[in-house]
């Protein structure tokens, strides 16, 4: 009963803000609006069961991504300018792109509906558990993934500094 | 389970609606971010009602996170010298080809 109520309260903080974010005309606005989305989705994480994801989701998105655009929105920009009204040409196929698609996700999701799945209760998985799974090399285990990631990471690290540099 | 995919496919179209019909080359951005974010609920959804006893789903929105951070400090990094060069981050102003 209470996880229902959870529920309901983060979804409604994600929908609401995220249309906020897409529709306000204040750059700064957006930018929290699109926090306040990120901070709920890590609420939805622990709600099912998972903390160290939402942990994750916390630090590197609401905690690292959103520090970098506030920080590139002040460089770029007046804080607190409102940006200009955008034309109904431009507004037109977005809206309708965005609906079309809504309405077939919608048409799958309300039509499958009554295959519900119940929330089975699980063990969550303890910190040992992820580790193994991370640093293992057997079927379902990611050693090579995070290696591969770290390559990318690395890759990007270079290549911004190689941007972002003064001549 | 349901009422989990209804909010990451919402989530998802107003991501699709402010990349395509926003003019500042970071809300652009911040639409890409939303509809990442609803694929990786998405993923966690699925993993949580089809396979409990699996990491699966966990683990890609996990590596999703790391590449979408990577993804979005090159492309805020390209942004800030485009402003540095043309003083102007609005995507339908910036139309000069270099020849």
């Amino acid at each position: 009963m209470a996880e229902q109520i959870i529920f309901y309260v983060l979804a409604i903080l994600i929908v609401a803000f995220s249309i906020l974010s897409v529709t306000s005309r204040r750059i700064l606005r957006s930018a929290t609006y699109l926090l306040f989305v990120l901070i709920a989705t890590a609420g939805l994480y622990l709600l099912m069961g998972y903390q160290f994801l939402a942990a994750v989701q916390i630090s590197v998105y609401a905690g690292g991504i959103m520090v970098l655009y506030i920080f590139s929105i002040l460089l770029t920009s007046h804080a607190g300018d409102k940006a200009k009204p955008v034309s109904w040409k431009r507004l037109l196929p977005a809206g309708a792109a965005a609906a079309v698609g809504l309405a077939v996700c919608g048409h799958i999701i309300y039509h499958n509906v009554n295959k519900v799945m119940s929330l089975v209760p699980f063990q969550e998985p303890t910190m040992q558990d992820i580790g193994r799974t991370m640093m293992g090399t057997d079927k379902y285990q990611y050693l090579l993934p995070f290696e591969a990631i770290s390559v990318l990471l690395l890759a990007s690290i270079v290549g911004a500094i190689m941007i972002a540099r003064k001549r | 389970m349901e009422a989990y995919l209804i909010v990451s496919t919402v989530m998802f179209f107003a991501g699709v609606y402010g990349f395509l019909s926003r003019r500042n080359m970071l809300t652009i951005l911040m639409s890409l971010e939303l509809m990442l974010n609803a694929a990786d609920i998405n993923f966690v959804v699925f993993n949580r009602y089809l396979y409990p006893g699996q990491l699966d789903g966990t683990f890609f929105a996990l590596f999703a996170i790391g590449i979408s951070a990577a993804e979005t400090a090159l492309a805020i990094a390209i942004i800030i010298n485009i402003y540095r060069n043309l003083k102007n981050i609005y995507i339908d102003e910036v139309s000069k080809m270099k020849y």
